[in-house]
């Protein structure tokens, strides 16, 4: 059903782009949403299935077109939200909406390629229409920011190229022209190493700039910063979640070669490099929005060292991210509210946010509670197993400096937070503020006791799902 | 042929690392296209015929014509100032810009490939680091939008390499390459130009920590 969800998505995108009618966008947005579903749906059930050459629905891609389908609803609710809180301008509305449809489809199929250049047109798709997003309120800072995005996320996709070059040299050699991921698996131990090496080091450099890892992960900050809040709730989740796939398929590959403890420690380093600017910058930082997207940075360098820790981390890893998904993308929701209140994302202007917005301060305290993976957040269950996979490979040093980097993140995470609720702001006149409905924090709190529920107890469909996404790597 | 074709490419890198004005950058863009317009001619007779009038149309009408005359319009229009202005000495530039062609060439007498040929290989990444080097030491947005063609151009000479086998991702990287140039050269008329008069990288640094 590949193909035609693409067709449909297209053609919903087009015609929002075109039409500027209120009501006939939200039917559209609406439409679009029963398409996102019913594509979900089918795909859920038809698992393994090759469609059409290019498509595969397999346990990983079926795991994050969930993701992605519960976070889409949510975010056109807060999309909507936006729109009637801000002037609406139809033809900014319009452009928001059908760049936003075209990011989300195409996020969704680049999950559930099976063909490596064609995840990566897919991925430069979502470069493309993420800019469009950035750029919603056109003025000097949203235009620096969409120029620097776009610009870091071009030579990033070239280098991904490139390695895709690289490979099929490799692939050329063994007298194939087959770059499916599952005949690439086939024939990974045939391949020159020297090809892959290079390979490897291009499309891993490359995707950094999606997943957000050491060296191109600073495009990043600034177009979740800039976007709207829930469009940054996207670019801070399910974004970042292609590229862990353009990583992670590469890396299966790589793990049936000799060069698997070799990536291994590519990655370990990017991780920890991560973490440890994430730690550098979170103590710096004074605007929230940015202390968020660099959360968001030590997340994926956690998740990549469960990756290159092997073991129970590769499940651990993929547990994380889906978690990780949830928790951001609710707290760049409240963000929108926190936004209105204090017009200001500065650490300066906001405090005692408890009086102004008692539910979405709730979801503040619990979006930290989740977010800095303390009990009962599912997250603390996935970051427990990472460390138990390092400490199991004997990355000791590792671990200890991590954790150590992580208590200093939990420390300027929660100051800055606790600032928020509970400090009264300087100069800061509560007569005309806005109240805000506490219906709006519902979406919210889902996507955060989804994650506690998921990780105390994970459903079954789950847990095969994962365990079938990380059969390929060995243990 | 293509040899010496893609040896007078490597050397066009070497005179970008030394120009002083905007123009000779736009001037060896241009003349890096008849090039590679020369080496695609050569390399792929064999291939059919309307794939390779695609391939020689990119090089000769949008390489060689359509961009570096866009390039010349922008700088007249937003009344660029000549000079290119690097951070560094064209001296440093130029010990680089050589270094990094020597070491790719090292690194290609590491392979041990019968099949692919290494000049390629050499001019591939030379344009690739080149192009890196002059986007992270020139000032002006409009070099690093030059920059990132050069590294266009070398992702060009590498996908010919592999292109008689696989001509769908030869394909592929070409629209690539005319999609992104069009998107950044589009947003740079259209907005930034408009937005800040003078164009260096000094105004764009408000959003930091």
């Amino acid at each position: 059903m590949t193909i035609p969800y693409l067709i449909g998505a297209i053609a919903i995108a087009i015609s929002l782009f075109f039409n500027r009618n209120k009501k006939m966008n939200y039917t559209l947005v609406a439409i679009f949403l029963i398409l996102q579903w019913a594509f979900t749906i089918y795909e859920y059930n038809h698992q393994n299935i090759v469609e059409f050459d290019y498509f595969l629905p397999d346990a990983l891609g079926i795991l994050l077109l969930l993701t992605i389908s519960i976070i889409t609803v949510p975010a056109f609710y807060h999309s909507y939200v936006f729109f009637t809180k801000n002037e609406d301008n139809p033809r900014n509305r319009a452009m928001y909406y059908a760049s936003m449809v075209v990011l989300i489809f195409a996020l969704s199929l680049a999950y559930l390629s099976n063909h490596i250049a064609v995840t990566w047109i897919f991925v430069e798709m979502t470069t493309l229409s993420a800019s469009a997003l950035i750029y919603h309120r056109r003025n000097v800072r949203t235009l620096e920011g969409t120029w620097k995005y776009i610009f870091v996320c071009s030579i990033s996709i070239t280098f991904v190229f490139i390695g895709i070059l690289f490979l099929s040299i490799a692939v050329q050699e063994v007298g194939d022209n087959n770059l499916t991921f599952v005949s690439l698996l086939k024939r990974a131990s045939q391949l020159d190493v020297f090809w892959l090496r290079l390979a490897f080091i291009f499309i891993f450099t490359g995707y950094t700039a999606k997943i957000g890892l050491v060296p191109m992960y600073t495009a990043g900050i600034d177009a979740k910063d800039k976007a709207p809040s829930p469009a940054g709730a996207l670019l801070s989740s399910v974004l970042m979640n292609v590229g862990f796939v353009g990583i992670f398929r590469f890396y299966e590959i790589i793990t049936h070669t000799s060069l698997h403890s070799w990536a291994n420690n590519i990655i370990m380093i990017s991780a920890v490099l991560s973490i440890f600017i994430a730690t550098v910058y979170m103590i710096k930082v004074k605007n929230i929005k940015r202390m968020l997207a660099y959360s968001s940075i030590e997340h994926m360098g956690i998740v990549m060292l469960g990756i290159a820790a092997g073991g129970i981390g590769y499940y651990a890893a993929i547990l994380h991210i889906i978690f990780h998904s949830f928790v951001k993308s609710s707290l760049f929701f409240q963000m929108g509210q926190i936004y209105r209140i204090y017009q200001s994302k500065s650490i300066y202007d906001v405090g005692n946010y408890f009086k102004y917005n008692l539910t979405g301060a709730m979801v503040v305290l619990f979006g930290f509670i989740s977010a800095t993976a303390m009990p009962p957040s599912g997250l603390f269950v996935s970051e427990f197993l990472i460390f138990r996979s390092l400490f199991e490979a004997h990355y000791l040093f590792v671990l200890i400096f991590v954790l150590l980097l992580l208590t200093i993140i939990i420390w300027a995470f929660g100051k800055n937070i606790f600032k928020l609720l509970f400090t009264p702001a300087v100069d800061f006149k509560d007569e005309n503020i806005e109240h805000i409905k506490p219906y709006e924090s519902i979406s919210q709190f889902i996507l955060l006791g989804l994650v506690v529920y998921l990780g105390i107890n994970p459903p079954h469909q789950m847990v095969e799902l994962i365990n079938e996404a990380v059969k390929n790597l060995p243990l | 042929m293509t040899n010496v074709l893609l040896i007078i490419f490597a050397m066009s890198l070497i005179y970008l690392s030394i120009a002083n004005r905007l123009m000779s950058y736009v001037k060896i863009l241009a003349f890096q296209g008849i090039l590679l317009f020369g080496v695609s001619f050569i390399e792929l007779g064999e291939m059919n015929p309307l794939n390779l009038a695609f391939i020689l149309f990119e090089t000769i009408v949008f390489k060689t014509i359509a961009v570096p005359l866009f390039l010349k319009y922008v700088i007249q229009r937003n009344e660029i100032t000549r000079e290119a202005e690097p951070f560094v000495p064209h001296f440093i530039s130029l010990i680089v810009v050589t270094t990094i062609v020597v070491v790719t060439f090292l690194l290609s007498n590491t392979i041990e490939d019968v099949q692919l040929n290494k000049v390629y290989f050499v001019a591939a990444l030379s344009a690739l680091f080149t192009g890196l080097y002059i986007i992270g030491t020139r000032k002006k947005i409009l070099t690093h939008v030059m920059g990132f063609l050069v590294i266009e151009n070398g992702v060009f000479i590498l996908s010919l390499a592999v292109g008689n086998e696989m001509p769908m991702l030869l394909n592929t990287g070409i629209l690539l390459d005319l999609f992104i140039t069009v998107l950044l050269l589009g947003i740079f008329v259209n907005k930034i130009g408009d937005v800040l008069k003078d164009v260096d990288v000094d105004q764009l640094r408000k959003l930091k920590d």
